[in-house]
């Protein structure tokens, strides 16, 4: 498989990633250099074969339901690039 | 008094127990050399009051006998490792100015054992990279340089700070993080011994997410035994990272010096390639050569599936970096760069700040995970993952301890030597690390010997999970068979 100028484009927008026309036509080439090299795992029988979830086989630890972090919002906020008491600025999103 | 950046971690370990010297005396000797060495770019912060309070809290715990097992002993962090009130940015732009309320539990680990921190060590974006090409503050420069020439090479990576800074002795040893080799390639062309655990052995809690089912914390060290020591301060099962493993930590450094006798070492046919170097295919005969002398047996493997361990890896591992990465959205940390509305923000602060590897990277996880491809990639790729563990599975339990290989296809190379390259040239860097992740399992970077150009090479040792301790004690006997190794000081 392959990908056109319009769909590195469109899977740009999805990323959230503004791309300038010579970007998105250089990204083009180089994402069907990848997806070249990765189409030879079409070559392998996966018939019948669990994809993999989890790499050690171990079972998920459970802790107990209680509140253990919390009440430090000077902390969450104090990296933001925009934030007035203790809440993160954005621009407008409701009219 | 003789130069003291020229002991070993645990020497000097030794000689803080002893009074020999110092650990403010320790410290300011490695922060003129990190001064000295500025022209390697390998730290991108600096810390030296932070440094120098915590020796001098190290030295008066020295003295009331209250010593941990890494007092006193100066390192350096990988940027990728939040470090509370100082610059961690995994050496993004995305992440500029920011400083975390918070200390991620491996390098907290090495502080409640009394180590001193001496800065943050340069990596690629969001450790993404092989060469250590990609960082937001430029490339780092390996201290080794080819027999009679200046060109300057790259230490690889995504560690090479943190490979950089230990062979040039601007550190005892350094935190790195390993996802598809960054860790061992590092090593390997650096002349360094670094080791990849099994995924769960170390805590990935306050670590910048890349990949998080590959991603594993470890060390890089000047040699087998200060890699060891490392590493039982940094492993821990911790509440805050569910996978994180919930088995005792060994005494790793006492596998360091034991007998390799008995131990059965598989040699595994797919790791010859077309086209290595004849002196890269000498170095791995001579490691089956100086581990058969030692006592182990060596037997041939197959491990069918290796080819596609890096074509799955550039499925996987950019699927879970396109879906880590979304967190940087510019409002709660980091660059913001304004737009016409909230979308248009986030575009524009993604463009700025990403570099160009970060972005093709998660535009093919974007790529991979968006409807109708799903099954095709992603899902096909976890389960040729499967088959890859399988391997490994099926060799291990045929009675083989660990397997032997080289760390990297080729000695380092030149800045800007691959600037023009396909990126797939640059991923096959990690062809003989990749697998290692994949399957979850430990690999031990060891240098092996020096290329006919003078440059290090190294092998690879691959463990059962959880079996580091064999391979510090492989690792150690060639070690004591070749020696190590340092780079002639010319900056």
């Amino acid at each position: 498989m392959s990908v056109d100028t319009a769909t590195v484009r469109r899977v740009a927008r999805l990323a959230r990633i503004k791309v300038t026309d010579d970007e998105a036509a250089r990204m083009t080439n180089e994402l069907n250099s990848i997806l070249g090299f990765v189409e030879q795992l079409n070559e392998v029988d996966v018939a019948g074969v669990e994809p993999m979830t989890s790499v050690v086989s171990v079972k998920m630890r459970r802790r107990q339901d209680v509140v253990t972090d919390g009440e430090n919002a000077e902390a969450v906020t104090v990296n933001a690039p925009v934030s007035e008491d203790h809440f993160f600025l954005v621009p407008k999103v409701v009219e | 008094m003789t130069d003291l950046t020229a002991l070993t971690l645990a020497e000097a370990r030794d000689a803080l127990k002893a009074k020999s010297f110092t650990a403010v005396e320790l410290t300011d000797a490695y922060l003129a050399a990190m001064e000295r060495a500025r022209v390697l770019n390998a730290y991108v912060t600096e810390t030296p009051e932070k440094a120098r309070d915590m020796a001098r809290a190290s030295d008066a715990r020295l003295a009331a006998g209250k010593a941990g097992p890494l007092e006193g002993l100066p390192l350096g962090i990988k940027d990728l490792y939040a470090t509370e009130g100082v610059h961690t940015q995994a050496c993004s732009h995305i992440l500029d100015g920011f400083k975390p309320t918070y200390e991620s539990t491996v390098s907290a680990n090495l502080w409640a054992d009394g180590a001193v921190m001496l800065g943050k060590l340069n990596m690629d974006e969001f450790a993404m990279g092989s060469s250590n090409e990609t960082s937001h503050y430029g490339s780092v420069v390996n201290p080794w340089r080819r027999n009679g020439s200046d060109v300057n090479l790259v230490p690889g990576g995504s560690s090479g700070g943190s490979a950089a800074a230990v062979a040039a002795r601007l550190c005892l040893g350094a935190t790195a993080t390993d996802t598809g080799g960054s860790i061992r390639q590092p090593a390997a062309f650096t002349g360094t011994t670094g080791i990849k655990p099994t995924y769960g052995r170390c805590s990935r809690w306050g670590l910048v997410a890349f990949a998080s089912s590959l991603d594993q914390a470890g060390p890089i060290a000047r040699d087998v035994r200060d890699a060891a020591i490392l590493l039982k301060s940094m492993a821990s099962v911790d509440p805050k990272d569910t996978t994180s493993v919930d088995l005792p930590v060994p005494d790793y450094e006492a596998a360091v010096g034991k007998s390799v006798k008995g131990f059965r070492i598989g040699i595994p046919k797919e790791y010859r390639l077309d086209g290595m170097p004849a002196e890269m295919d000498a170095l791995w005969k001579k490691g089956i050569e100086i581990l058969r002398d030692a006592g182990a047996e060596i037997v041939d493997i197959s491990l069918p599936h290796t080819k596609y361990a890096l074509p799955a890896y550039y499925i996987v591992a950019p699927a879970e970096a396109s879906s880590n990465l979304a967190r940087y959205d510019g409002v709660r940390y980091g660059l913001r760069v304004p737009g016409s509305d909230i979308v248009d923000m986030y575009e524009n602060t993604r463009a700025a700040g990403f570099g160009a590897e970060v972005k093709r990277r998660i535009l093919i996880g974007t790529y991979v995970l968006s409807a109708g491809y799903y099954d095709a990639y992603y899902l096909r790729a976890q389960k040729v993952r499967t088959l890859i563990k399988r391997d490994f599975e099926t060799v291990y339990a045929a009675g083989v301890d660990a397997i032997l290989t080289p760390a990297t296809p080729s000695a380092a190379f030149g800045i800007g030597e691959k600037a023009d390259a396909d990126p797939v040239e640059m991923y096959l860097n990690d062809v003989f690390t990749v697998t290692v992740n994949m399957a979850g399992l430990p690999g031990l970077a060891v240098p092996a010997g020096l290329n006919a150009e003078g440059l290090p090479l190294g092998l690879q040792l691959i463990g059962r999970p959880f079996d580091e301790e064999t391979l510090f004690t492989l690792g150690a006997a060639i070690e004591r068979a070749v020696g190590t190794f340092a780079p002639t000081q010319w900056w």
